[in-house]
């Protein structure tokens, strides 16, 4: 791995965020105004403040409408060593410090008892940016793309599953047994679904697609694409919104990556472009496959780069069991346009349309912590567009048919096969690190391997039907 | 449904015939007017409301356009905001006549300079006029400006704070087609760091939250942008 600095990474750390500076402090009185009024006019009883975890798992604690103003104002204190890769606990309490743009009501409140959201920022009692915070991860590092002029976009689509209410020790019951894009007779699913979108669509989350995927009782909901610390503070949304209506009828939705054997999993494939203003810097008509040199460095970045963070953006020990041939989910390291079995997909866009030239990056888990993976992403990209990475030649045979010395001789090598060989190949990563940021680097490898050690110590199922007898 | 330009206003224009430039430039800004060939039409015509403002074309036949203006200022005081087109050569016309006009655009114009020297003469005028300045109406979509309330058909909307703040700068400006960057640079006033595209993501939850029926109260304009409510230009 290069080692050179580059100008997308030489602006870590960063300087005060736009908003700090005197002159849109204007802007942002009127953002609190607006939240304020809004709490008092709609009658909301409770203010949800959401934050995020270093494993991705959604926070919150509810303040009185009487507290906002000064939450607004001067952030609220809250003991952070209890959060999962947050404070030590000599330095534990921080500053919850709302974002006034995500103030939102909850869709599920009770008429005359309204319930609002709005997820925060997290900083150290000096008003600093808190280090173990992923939200400020994406922040500074789209900000960075920002600062060389690039928009970061993302739409993911997201795959789950609908059980009955699970029962520990039995495998789980899917609600049905329909396929790919199948109307089932008895619906339940599509019910939720249709729900669901209703509920994602009033928190100002966009759907594109949804439908029954390829697995029993398999759901996928496509977004459409916004900005990526946008799309990651929807992707939490998305995920309790699943999980809430689910509830709501008596069942359990997972984001498990792969929850039943023997059929597909859940993936997170993430469709991805960098814009420069109105103008999208993937797409040059005079290439024959629309692709601009920059798309095909950033492309390149991602290839270089997917094995160090797959740790993040494939982060449990079942993530792996997703990322196996025959499921269509990747393991190779490889790009194409039409084939399913590469890491990098790039769609076709309608209409040969410059603004959807795009590509699919298929490994990421629903699983994920979506500040963090779009993070590193970015940065992997930025990477190869900043060192000018050679982006390889196509694969656009099935890799799952080829045997290692054919792969090899084409330079395509597998993501990582488990947990504990990600978490080596991240272990070596200065582009996790410089990204990551000490705290958060150190503590994941931490908490990690201490989920692999456990894991390795049980004893499955599998084991025992195969050895018990036989040896 | 209601033309919320309507009930800001109508202009009054003395040009005959009226250029086809200066009717487009009118149009696409969202203006409504209608044009009046002597004072007794300016009078006939006059709506309830009174004139919002008049524009006086003095490149086809002068005199006429400045006796016209001048008749206009004694017949109504000096209330009425009269905006002057005037060819370059004859800029010298203006000496002296400062009292028949409030401000002059050269013609041929750049439309855009035309427009925001008319934006600019009448920004006050509907405020004055209107009592309910504190609300924004169009169809049934209704904006309490003081509140930060929005209704459409008496169900209100939740919007966070930039969704609100786009549908309350298209709904003061109805009618008008707006590009990505200038909504953008009007709108969120800075450089934001979601970009052009932010723009088109606001668009599309708009429209969700306006729900089926009143989606179409924001029209994609193909390769320009986006436009509220109806067109003052055919479509």
């Amino acid at each position: 791995m290069t080692r050179a600095p580059a100008r997308f990474f030489q602006t870590f750390p960063f300087g005060p965020r736009p908003d700090q500076t005197g002159e849109v402090s204007g802007l942002l009185d009127q953002h609190r105004d607006y939240v304020l009024r809004t709490v008092e006019e709609r009658g909301v009883r409770l203010v949800r403040l959401w934050f995020t975890d270093v494993l991705g798992n959604l926070k919150s604690f509810a303040i009185s409408p009487a507290e906002l103003e000064n939450a607004l104002e001067d952030g609220m204190t809250f003991d952070g060593s209890s959060i999962d890769g947050f404070s030590r606990v000599q330095e534990s309490d921080v500053l919850a410090v709302p974002d006034p743009d995500t103030f939102e009501l909850l869709p599920w409140g009770e008429p005359g008892a309204a319930e609002a959201r709005v997820f925060c920022d997290i900083r150290a009692l000096d008003g600093t940016p808190f280090e173990g915070d992923p939200r400020q991860v994406l922040r500074r590092t789209v900000k960075a793309a920002h600062d060389l002029g690039f928009t970061f976009y993302i739409a993911p689509d997201l795959e789950f599953f609908y059980f009955e209410q699970p029962t520990a020790g039995l495998k789980p019951q899917p609600l049905d047994y329909g396929g790919y894009f199948d109307l089932t007779t008895r619906d339940a699913a599509g019910d939720l679904r249709k729900q669901t979108i209703r509920k994602l669509e009033q928190m100002s989350i966009p759907v594109e697609y949804s439908f029954h995927e390829d697995s029993p009782s398999q759901q996928e909901i496509d977004l459409r694409h916004t900005d990526a610390l946008t799309m990651a503070d929807s992707v939490m949304t998305f995920r309790l919104i699943v999980k809430e209506v689910a509830a709501s009828q008596g069942v359990h939705a997972t984001f498990m990556p792969k929850p039943l054997e023997g059929v597909q999993g859940s993936g997170m494939h993430l469709h991805m472009s960098l814009f420069r203003g109105d103008e999208n810097a993937f797409y040059d008509g005079s290439d024959p496959h629309a692709l601009s040199p920059l798309a095909k460095s950033f492309m390149a970045g991602l290839l270089v780069h997917a094995a160090e963070i797959t740790a993040i953006t494939n982060q449990t020990v079942n993530s792996y069991k997703r990322l196996v041939p025959g499921f269509e989910a990747p393991v190779h390291i490889s790009w194409a346009r039409n084939n399913r079995s590469g890491l990098i997909r790039v769609p076709i866009a309608k209409k040969g349309n410059p603004l959807a030239t795009r590509i699919e990056y298929r490994s990421p888990d629903p699983a994920c912590n979506p500040y963090l993976a779009f993070s590193l992403l970015l940065a992997a990209g930025m990477r190869g567009i900043e060192q000018g990475y050679e982006l390889p030649e196509e694969a656009d045979a099935n890799l799952f048919e080829m045997d290692d010395t054919a792969l090899a001789k084409l330079g395509i090598t597998q993501l990582p096969q488990s947990l504990s060989d990600a978490l080596r190949t991240m272990e070596r990563s200065d582009l996790v690190h410089d990204v990551l940021g000490e705290h958060i680097f150190e503590w994941f490898l931490r908490n990690k391997r201490h989920e692999w050690r456990e894991y390795k110590t049980h004893v499955s199922q599998f084991e025992l039907d195969r050895y018990l007898r036989s040896v | 449904m209601d033309d919320a330009s309507t009930a800001a206003g109508m202009l009054a224009v003395f040009a005959d015939p009226i250029a086809p430039e200066l009717a487009r430039s009118l149009d696409l800004a969202g203006y409504s007017w209608k044009s009046v060939a002597s004072i007794d039409e300016a009078s006939d015509n006059e709506p309830a409301d009174g004139w919002q403002g008049a524009i006086i074309d003095c490149t086809g036949d002068p005199e006429n356009a400045w006796a016209f203006a001048r008749t206009l200022r004694k017949s109504d005081g000096s209330h009425l905001k009269v905006l002057v087109l005037i060819g370059g050569a004859h800029l010298g016309d203006l000496h002296l006549r400062d009292d028949l006009f409030d401000d002059f655009c050269l013609s041929p114009f750049h439309p855009a300079e035309f427009e925001a020297r008319l934006r600019h003469l009448l920004w006050n005028v509907g405020d004055a006029v209107s009592p309910a300045g504190e609300l924004v109406e169009y169809g049934q979509l209704v904006l309490n400006l003081e509140t930060y309330q929005a209704t459409i058909a008496n169900r209100p909307l939740d919007m966070t704070y930039m969704e609100y703040e786009l549908l309350k700068f298209l709904a003061q400006n109805p009618g008008k087609v707006f590009t990505r960057e200038i909504l953008l640079s009007r709108v969120w006033g800075y450089e934001y760091y979601g970009g052009a595209r932010t723009v088109d993501v606001h668009i599309r939850r708009l429209r969700a939250k306006l729900g089926e029926e009143h989606a179409g109260l924001i029209a994609t304009v193909r390769s320009v942008g986006y436009r509220f409510g109806q067109s003052r230009w055919g479509n």
